[in-house]
């Protein structure tokens, strides 16, 4: 396969994203079937000791400029289309998180290329991209080949392991410039998540509900099982939404990635933004009424049945047995 | 002297002409008024309550002459009941008083004067003091909740006693007068006349003339108070009950009333003349209240309040010269979460003395709410999967038959096949998978008493009995067209539905001709009647049983899940609050898709299955989907569980069928 | 201000998806389709707009079955006109999706100017691509995704994206604009029944000939399966009870209790 394999290094208020490693490792496999360096390319400003982290590409490309130090998506596209057309990598891999898939279509539109979108596998076989995408709300998986140079993908967070993107060895940075014009729309300024009576990502245990559970009310068993197990209550999008628990307590895409030793799932189904913020906890208990239902296939243990009735069993139980 | 009470002359004018000024001063006024309220009705609403007039006058005389509903709660019906018959007999004989005083020439006598016609006054005078002092006591000293105990109340109470008193006093007065100290004809009056000091035939005669100007004074007050008090009941009352409802209970639908009523009411002329004479009847007895679940668990609603408030802003507003103060009768003076607060359990309407119809007014309330889309993001999104999926669980239709999977045997589906009994399973029966099993023991219970029935399957969608009690009117056609569609498609003789919600609304609102709707107790019922129930298996235990609403209330059902219970063995223990007074769960009119608001105290699933705990029986048992869901939750939050048991009607059926 | 809805179906995941028979595609005999949520929401979004400022709101969208069940809603809701685009069969690939959108936006009169343009930022059927950045990168517009909150000034949107774990970015944005809504401000209005009947009554829609576009083919779907199930769960099963007693057990094994 002619080209390099790139992966777009996110970085975010001075830290290297944990996908950004998930990349690295899709990327490193990708690039080993193509015969292909793997580069990883970091955009910021004064953010070089970033790129020393990224040691598992066998080389980073690192663009510094001023335009970079917000995250504005279309300077982002922009330095990234003239890297591209200046190196011509075969294929680029950019992060489905909020904050970068807009750089990724802003940067296909650009260059007016597909973006391939819910990758979850890649594979480079006989010179082609084939990547398995989840569609239909991960109802469907389409195995894909992309034809177009470059072939600029979407991955979603979760494709390989972090841990299997880090890498010790010191990272062979080279420096790249990019011009950039005044974008045409400005950041103006971050809004902090509002001020969270706790820290879910700092719990060991987390008690996490769902549209399931029905009702605010019954909001209360989950509370007396997180407070018996010492731990807090989290939750899905649905519940956020309704009012139910604050925007602090919301684990998924755009809330926030937890791994505690404990979490506990009350009614909910486990869709992908949900599943995406909770999958590396140590160990997951799903109750859920269907049978059928996605969480099941990401908890270690599940339980099909009326998360009201299990809830209340457990705190019981868990009482008892603490004394 | 004469003993005539208009032959005097007072302020220098002969007291028949003081007379004539005073009654048509107290007319006008009452007539002014009259025809101010009367104009409200007629700028309100159209709707029909003018057919049938055979039955609207038998219920006129059940309701407004024998005022059984009163006796329900018997401290005060015959007190009321005296009341009432001792100021019918005292407006007649006011009104003979009152033409013979303005016409002196007439040769007739006044009522005290002749004999049959003195003693009814004597002995109704105090027989209506004694019930005034039974009514008294029972305000100072046993106030029931709700009473509404108003300054109001207490000066028409005080105006009554006083007329009792002066026709007493009058005629004790007029004996002595005549230099008798006994009539026959009065006994009380002659009783009294023994108390009074002694004193001239003139004094006497004075006194019996004071008598009875204070008398017909403070009738021709009345009159004029009367409109502008809580005792305008008593001119509305006998109206709103000759125009009450002769449809069945269940069917919300209005005749004669105009397609705009489907966009709900949010101003006091949206309501129909019917709907707003409500509010006039009010006697603010608070019977209403009292029965209401949702006062009682301390949700905002109470009856009374929401038909007061309406009576007080439709005077107000409509009487107003420009737009009044500019209150909104939804948010002013009724709020949202009132309106949202009602089960749709029909207590009210049950006990309501004077047949007031809160619920509709309720459901238009509603109705405007959802034509502005202001409702619960949990009632949206239930109403959204009715419109889309047929069902609130926002399952797909094509899954509305999986239940049937695990029977093991193919339930006929009737639209393909013709079958007897058209079973409309109903969406709780279907698709929750705690009330599944129930289902199958139902299917397999027909079955095996040889009932020849099928299903719908995906043709079936919610009836829409509490989407139209939500106030979403459009969404309830369109459900009710799709299930008469499929139904059109099938061949079948009667219709048994699991739900009673889904029972009421096909049975009252679909209009069906010659197919009877049955709810699965009613078959059950039957089929053991024919013995086509084997008990093999007697059931043993003390049970109670709860009455669905809209079974019991609303339709009248209450026998039959108790003999099929009693057949199946059980001992039948009955709740304080059984029959037509059964507690609702607090599911109906939609409720079950709406959050509990702030200050609710024991919802009303608890306190029923705490009523339930308290007769010391083993298992509550019910005859709808929603109750069983509802009781079963309610077991948890009261601590219940592993003391009661809730089952469903069909689980002692099988059980007490089922092959050894 | 006016604004331009782009709204597209996408097949409703409440109901089964099966594989066609060409072991590609979507098997179209029993699929029902829905409104794209995040569609829903930029509709919600342009009407919440509508309702502050004013304005025409219009939607454009692709035909398919039942689309006039969406458009009459959507007009009973507070649109002001709904076109659809007639005479493409249905659109399996979202940059063809785009090339329509776009030349029609382009050449059909009467739908530009406008101040925004506001579509889902996503559909759960996207596979090459998100609609709204290339619709921005024809008409030169800017462009900005993944938004939850507009204001809209003078010749400017302040509009809010959310990032992750809470925090969320205030961007200014020059009108006229392409946005790609996450999620608008209120959840979906609700209209009642009746409302979209008397809209079918009172409004109409309008339909415009597709624009002839090249198929877009650099993403080729080689096959299309339900996904296999990788790991799952070792279900405990019993009363809640014996459940509660078995997780017990488990917590105990692992140290959590």
């Amino acid at each position: 396969m002619a080209g390099n394999i790139w992966i777009v290094a996110e970085a975010w208020r001075g830290q290297v994203s944990e996908i950004t490693f998930e990349l690295l490792a899709l990327g490193r496999e990708v690039a080993g079937q193509a015969g292909a360096p793997l580069e990883a390319v970091l955009l910021g400003s004064n953010a070089r000791e970033l790129a020393q982290k990224l040691g598992a590409a066998d080389t980073v490309l690192y663009a510094d400029n001023a335009a970079l130090a917000d995250p504005v998506p279309e300077n982002f596209a922009t330095a990234l289309a003239q890297l591209i057309k200046e190196k011509q990598p075969a294929a680029v891999l950019v992060p489905l998180t909020n904050l970068s898939v807009d750089v990724g279509v802003m940067l296909a539109a650009q260059l007016n290329v597909p973006f391939l979108n819910y990758c979850k596998d890649l594979k480079a076989e006989g010179g082609n991209l084939t990547a398995t995408c989840v569609l239909y709300g991960g109802k469907m998986e389409a195995t894909v080949t992309a034809s177009a140079k470059p072939a600029i993908i979407g991955i979603l967070p979760g494709a390989r392991s972090v841990d299997q993107g880090r890498s010790d060895k010191a990272a062979t940075i080279a420096d790249v410039a990019v011009t950039l014009a005044a974008p045409k729309v400005h950041f103006k300024r971050y809004l902090e998540s509002e001020a969270g009576d706790v820290d879910i990502t700092q719990k060991d245990f987390l008690v996490a509900v769902g549209r399931g559970i029905q009702t605010k009310d019954n909001l209360d068993l989950a509370e007396d099982l997180a407070a018996t197990l010492g731990g807090a209550v989290c939750g899905s999008r649905p519940v956020i939404d309704q009012g139910w628990l604050g925007l602090s307590r919301q684990v998924g895409k755009s809330g926030m990635n937890v791994k505690p030793k404990l979490y506990v799932t009350l009614g909910i189904s486990g869709a992908p933004e949900h599943v995406e913020g909770m999958k590396s906890a140590q160990c997951i208990i799903a109750v859920n009424t269907d049978a059928a239902a996605p969480i099941f296939n990401v908890a270690h243990y599940g339980v099909v049945g009326d998360a009201l009735e299990v809830a209340p069993a457990l705190t019981e139980k868990i009482k008892a047995r603490k004394g | 002297m004469d003993l005539d009470p208009v032959r005097i002359s007072l302020m220098g004018l002969p007291a028949w002409a003081v007379l004539w000024v005073l009654t048509l001063g107290a007319f006008g006024v009452f007539g002014f008024r009259a025809w101010q309220l009367v104009g409200l009705l007629l700028k309100a609403r159209s709707e029909n309550r003018f057919d049938q007039l055979g039955a609207r006058v038998m219920r006129f005389v059940r309701h407004v002459l024998l005022q059984p509903r009163l006796f329900n709660e018997p401290s005060i019906g015959l007190a009321h009941f005296l009341i009432f018959w001792g100021f019918v007999v005292y407006v007649i004989c006011f009104n003979w008083s009152l033409v013979r005083g303005l016409l002196p020439v007439l040769p007739i006598p006044y009522p005290d004067e002749f004999g049959p016609s003195a003693f009814f006054l004597d002995v109704f005078a105090v027989a209506v003091l004694v019930s005034l002092g039974a009514a008294v006591v029972r305000r100072v000293f046993f106030p029931p909740a709700h009473l509404h105990l108003s300054w109001d109340a207490n000066l028409i109470l005080s105006l009554i006693g006083i007329l009792m008193l002066t026709t007493l006093f009058g005629g004790s007065f007029r004996l002595l007068g005549e230099g008798k100290t006994f009539s026959m004809w009065t006994p009380f009056s002659s009783l009294v006349a023994m108390v009074w000091p002694a004193m001239t035939g003139a004094d006497a005669h004075r006194w019996a003339i004071g008598m009875w100007w204070t008398h017909m004074i403070t009738v021709l007050f009345f009159l004029v108070y009367l409109p502008y008090s809580k005792h305008l009941h008593l001119l509305a009352s006998p109206f709103n009950v000759f125009f009450g409802n002769l449809r069945p209970a269940g069917d919300l639908s209005i005749a004669g009333g105009g397609e705009e009523l489907a966009a709900g009411s949010a101003k006091w002329n949206e309501f129909t003349w019917k709907q707003l004479l409500s509010g006039f009847s009010c006697a603010e007895c608070g019977r209403c209240d009292r029965a209401c679940p949702a006062t009682n668990s301390g949700f905002p609603l109470q009856p009374q309040q929401l038909v007061q408030k309406l009576k007080k802003h439709s005077i107000h507003a409509g009487l107003a010269k420009q737009n009044g103060n500019g209150e909104k009768l939804i948010g002013d003076v009724i709020t949202e979460n009132e309106i949202w607060a009602c089960t749709t359990c029909m207590s009210c309407m049950e006990r309501c003395a004077v047949l007031n119809e809160q619920l509709p007014i309720i459901v238009q309330l509603r109705r405007h709410l959802v034509s502005e889309g202001q409702m619960a993001k949990t009632v949206q999104d239930a109403l959204n999967n009715f419109n889309r999926y047929g069902n609130s669980f926002g399952k797909s239709d094509r899954m509305r038959a999986k239940w049937t999977q695990a029977l093991g045997w193919k339930v006929k589906d009737a639209r393909k096949e013709e079958v007897e009994y058209l079973w409309f399973v109903g969406d709780y029966a279907s698709f929750d998978p705690r009330l599944e099993e129930s289902t199958r023991k139902t299917a397999n219970v027909f079955k095996a008493a040889g009932v020849d029935f099928g299903i719908l399957y995906e043709g079936e969608r919610n009836a829409g009995n509490d989407v139209r009690r939500v106030g979403e009117e459009g969404l309830f056609e369109m459900l009710r067209d799709k299930n008469l569609q499929a139904m059109g498609k099938a061949k079948y003789k009667k219709i048994v539905t699991t739900d009673p919600h889904a029972f009421n609304t096909l049975k009252n609102e679909y209009g069906f001709e010659g197919v009877e709707v049955l709810h699965y107790s009613e078959v059950l019922d039957r089929l053991a009647a024919e013995g086509k129930l084997a008990f093999k298996n007697k059931v043993a235990g003390r049970v109670t049983y709860h009455d669905p609403c809209y079974l019991g209330r609303y339709n009248d059902i209450y026998e039959p899940a108790r003999r099929i219970l009693k057949a199946a063995g059980v001992e039948l223990v009955e709740m304080e609050r059984s029959h037509n007074r059964s507690y609702c769960c607090g599911a109906g009119g939609g409720r079950i898709w709406m959050e509990d608001v702030e200050g609710v105290k024991e919802r009303p699933a608890e306190s029923r299955v705490r009523e339930a705990a308290a007769l010391g029986v083993t298992t509550l048992v019910v005859a709808c989907p929603k109750d069983l869901v509802m009781f079963q939750d309610a077991l948890k939050t009261a601590g219940l569980e592993g003391k009661l048991v809730i089952k469903d009607v069909i689980d002692l059926v099988e059980e007490a069928t089922r092959q050894a | 201000m006016d604004i331009l809805v782009l709204m597209k179906v996408v097949p409703d995941v409440v109901e089964e998806l099966e594989v066609g028979s060409d072991g590609k595609s979507l098997d179209t005999s029993f699929l029902r389709t829905i409104i794209n949520e995040r569609d829903d929401h930029a509709l919600e979004q342009a009407l919440l707009l509508k309702d502050k400022h004013g304005g025409k709101v219009t939607l454009l969208t692709l035909d398919a079955p039942d689309i006039d069940d969406v458009l009459f809603t959507a007009l009973a809701k507070g649109a002001d006109r709904a076109v659809k685009i007639c005479g493409v069969e249905s659109v399996q690939s979202t940059q063809t999706a785009v090339k329509l959108f776009g030349e029609t936006i382009a050449k059909t009169p009467g739908l530009l100017p406008v101040d925004l343009i506001l579509t889902g930022v996503s559909a759960i059927d996207d596979l090459d691509g998100l609609m709204a950045a290339p619709i921005a990168q024809q008409l030169g517009w800017p462009y900005s995704g993944v938004v939850t909150q507009v204001a809209l000034a003078d010749k400017t949107a302040t509009v809010i994206k959310e990032f992750a774990g809470g925090v969320r970015g205030e961007y200014e944005v020059p009108t006229p604009a392409v946005l790609g809504i996450q999620a608008a401000e209120k959840p979906p209005r609700y209209v009642p029944v009746a409302k979209v009947r008397a809209a079918m009554k009172s409004m109409t829609i309008e339909s415009v000939d597709a624009p002839a576009v090249e198929a877009a083919t650099t993403v080729a779907v080689q096959q299309m399966a339900k996904p296999q199930v990788t790991g799952h769960a070792e279900m405990l099963e019993g009363s809640p009870e014996e459940v509660a007693d078995k997780i017990c057990e488990l917590l105990a094994k692992r140290g959590l209790i």
